[in-house]
């Protein structure tokens, strides 16, 4: 159990330490992230769309872009120099090779929403008090389901010639009940609902974590061993 | 038989035969819905696509169904077969998906007065097809048959475990989709002919799905024996 | 293959297609401690397959491959594997990519960098990025990470490409001081005379199978008449 952890966390620590080196994948993410959120205030009419319907929207899709710009550097960074047979090679349980993927790209999409939240809570003027810790809860349980099934995913979509095609095609479906729950939650909170109102959402986000974090622990051996 | 391409020949054969019987199936289910079967009194003409959307529905879940169950097999048992029939359903499901996107606005549209809606049933079928068509990608730009076999047992599994959360998702939201008229706990709210010509409709569609997947499944077998003919990827 | 008593590493029936090419069909292998083979052959006859598979790194469509009698799979972190890609990551240093693979072989990590950088000579070199490195630098230090953790089986593809002379002397000896560890070692090559000194036996492989195997000859020239024979015939 301990050597399962230690993995993970070698694997998740060696890949922010790469990231933070170059900072490349976190600025593109970013500035594409600030660039979804500007398009989406000059694409309405003002009077007819309110801020408090169109930031939250424009929140998720900012954050769903990014997080596939995060998502593809994960793996692609291990096809450099054969890093993926090392990877293969060692004595590691795939379910902690897995989960430290996953928690490097959690913590990159985390960051991403850091950039992203904070300019919709700015462009849009949306009552951050009002919506309270549902927020950083919503967008921290909408992430870790994100970021499960794009590292499985990923994985995948890496070894075929338009990696980056591929994953936005395979993962779309699969964006649609967190981005769901988690857009019409956030545009209850942020109308001033109670917290107790969306819970509903909360539970359903988090049922999504566990089922497909589970499926990708069982299932990342067959992904990455022939 | 051992030569692969006389079973693809036969596989071909009896599937073309099980499809003709289906096609002509459903030529006799439109001629009942037109001219036999009472026409329902709100909806009209319009509502004769109800004997051709859910039965449709039902063939696009079966695929999807089978497919998932096959993927879970695949990765147990590792036979390529396993594999083959997944991706054969994958695609007839893909045509199925297809055309209830198709049927479903042609209903649509007299009857609520939109090409298109975001109700749960028509949203649950465009993502489908999206997972399908995914899939399909997904196999097209894999080159090893290991790999492919494997990668796209796994995206199955996954679109499987993906279903039951679309169908909540997509509930949270209002529906304007008919209510179930047939699968009720009461039994069926259809007059006896309506009921005898939609059944007739599941069955026939039923039967179209065994017998596409069935030639589906012989192209894939002739294709994958001229592949390893060429030579696949070199050492 | 002549069996050595209690073989380390023993392979049955390893066949490979690729396509309708039988890649690999029905290869045996035996090898023992302190035994260093040497594999020849025509490019894209399966070499570098097989040794993937023993690495473990791919799966045979038929036979086994065991380490000490267990499955290769489960011995994982007793093989040393390296090939052409170094597995280094380019923007971390000598030191950090060495104490990620410490890390990821369960290795403990407190003192015994050091010890590592020291047996490969690249103390100098800790804090600088792969990226920066010459490509004998980057091979010494790929070598490194490939064997810190001591295994007990080393395969190796073609490891002399690309080292100056310097780099290859020092290589040979470092075979010949794993094989007195006893540590067996397995080298894909295209030129013999490369690891000549360590080698202990030999073997051609090609149509899908052993054309020539046995101890190694005296000399090289040997060597290469022997397998151009069985080559052409």
């Amino acid at each position: 159990m301990g050597d399962f952890v230690r993995i993970a966390l070698a694997l998740a620590a060696k890949d922010l330490r790469v990231e933070f080196r170059t900072r490349s994948t976190l600025l593109a993410a970013g500035i594409f992230a600030a660039l979804v959120l500007v398009v989406f205030n000059f694409s309405r009419d003002p009077t007819a769309v309110p801020d408090a319907v169109i930031g939250p929207t424009a929140l998720w899709v900012a954050v769903a872009f990014a997080a596939v710009v995060a998502l593809n550097r994960g793996f692609t960074l291990e096809r450099a120099h054969g890093a993926m047979d090392a990877l293969r090679l060692a004595p590691a349980p795939r379910g902690a090779l897995f989960l430290g993927k996953m928690g490097a790209n959690l913590v990159f999409v985390l960051l991403v929403e850091g950039i992203a939240a904070p300019l919709a809570v700015l462009f849009f003027d949306l009552p951050l008090a009002t919506a309270g810790w549902g927020l950083p809860l919503l967008l921290l349980l909408a992430s870790v389901g994100l970021v499960a099934v794009g590292t499985l995913l990923s994985a995948m979509a890496v070894r075929t010639r338009f990696a980056e095609l591929m994953l936005p095609v395979l993962l779309l479906p699969f964006l649609v009940p967190p981005l769901t729950a988690a857009a019409g939650a956030s545009v209850r909170l942020f109308g001033g609902r109670p917290l107790s109102e969306v819970v509903g959402w909360l539970r359903f986000l988090a049922v999504y974590d566990l089922v497909f974090v589970t499926l990708g622990l069982l299932l990342f051996s067959a992904v990455i061993d022939e | 038989m051992n030569d692969p391409l006389a079973r693809a020949r036969a596989l071909l054969s009896v599937g073309g035969w099980i499809t003709l019987v289906a096609l002509l199936g459903a030529a006799a289910v439109v001629v009942l819905a037109l001219q036999f079967t009472p026409t329902e009194a709100s909806q009209g003409l319009a509502q004769k696509i109800f004997y051709l959307h859910p039965p449709a529905a039902w063939g696009a879940m079966l695929a999807f169904a089978l497919c998932g169950i096959a993927s879970i097999a695949f990765l147990f048992l590792g036979d390529l077969r396993l594999d083959r029939f997944a991706a054969s359903s994958a695609e007839v499901g893909l045509a199925f998906s297809a055309v209830m996107l198709t049927t479903g606005p042609i209903w649509g549209k007299p009857i609520w007065g939109t090409w298109w809606d975001w109700d749960p049933r028509l949203t649950l079928t465009l993502l489908l097809f999206f997972l399908f068509l995914g899939y399909g990608a997904l196999r097209n730009a894999l080159h090893d048959p290991r790999e492919r076999a494997r990668y796209s047992a796994v995206v199955g599994i996954m679109a499987l475990v993906l279903v039951p959360f679309i169908h909540l998702s997509v509930y949270l939201f209002r529906t304007i989709h008919p209510k179930p008229v047939v699968l009720r706990p009461d039994g069926p709210a259809l007059p006896p002919e309506m009921l005898r010509t939609f059944l007739l409709s599941v069955a026939v569609f039923t039967l179209l799905y065994v017998g596409l997947v069935i030639m589906r499944y012989a192209l894939g077998l002739a294709r994958d024996h001229a592949e390893s003919l060429a030579g696949g990827d070199h050492a | 293959m002549p069996s050595s008593d209690a073989p380390l590493l023993e392979a049955r029936g390893i066949a490979r297609r690729y396509g309708r090419a039988a890649v690999l069909a029905g290869v045996d292998l035996t090898l023992g401690a302190g035994e260093c083979l040497l594999v020849v052959g025509p490019n894209g006859t399966g070499k570098s397959t097989l040794l993937r598979i023993l690495a473990g790194l791919a799966r045979p469509d038929a036979g086994t491959v065991t380490l000490d009698g267990r499955p290769v799979a489960e011995s994982r972190g007793r093989l040393g594997y390296l090939a052409h890609d170094t597995f280094l990551y380019d923007d971390l240093t000598v030191a950090e990519n060495l104490t990620f693979a410490m890390r990821l072989q369960g290795c403990e990590v407190a003192g015994a960098l050091d010890a590592v950088l020291a047996r490969a000579e690249l103390l100098s070199h800790r804090d600088r990025l792969v990226r920066h490195l010459s490509r004998g630098l980057a091979q010494r230090t790929a070598l490194a990470r490939a064997l810190l953790h001591s295994p007990a089986l080393v395969l190796l593809d073609e490891p002399y490409t690309g080292l100056d002379a310097a780099s290859s002397t020092a290589l040979t000896a470092f075979l010949l001081e794993l094989r007195g560890a006893g540590v067996g070692v397995i080298l894909v090559g295209h030129r013999p005379e490369e690891g000549w000194d360590a080698v202990t036996r030999v073997a051609v492989l090609a149509r899908g199978g052993w054309v020539l195997e046995g101890s190694r000859p005296a000399t090289v020239p040997e060597f290469e008449a022997r397998a151009r024979e069985v080559l052409v015939g």
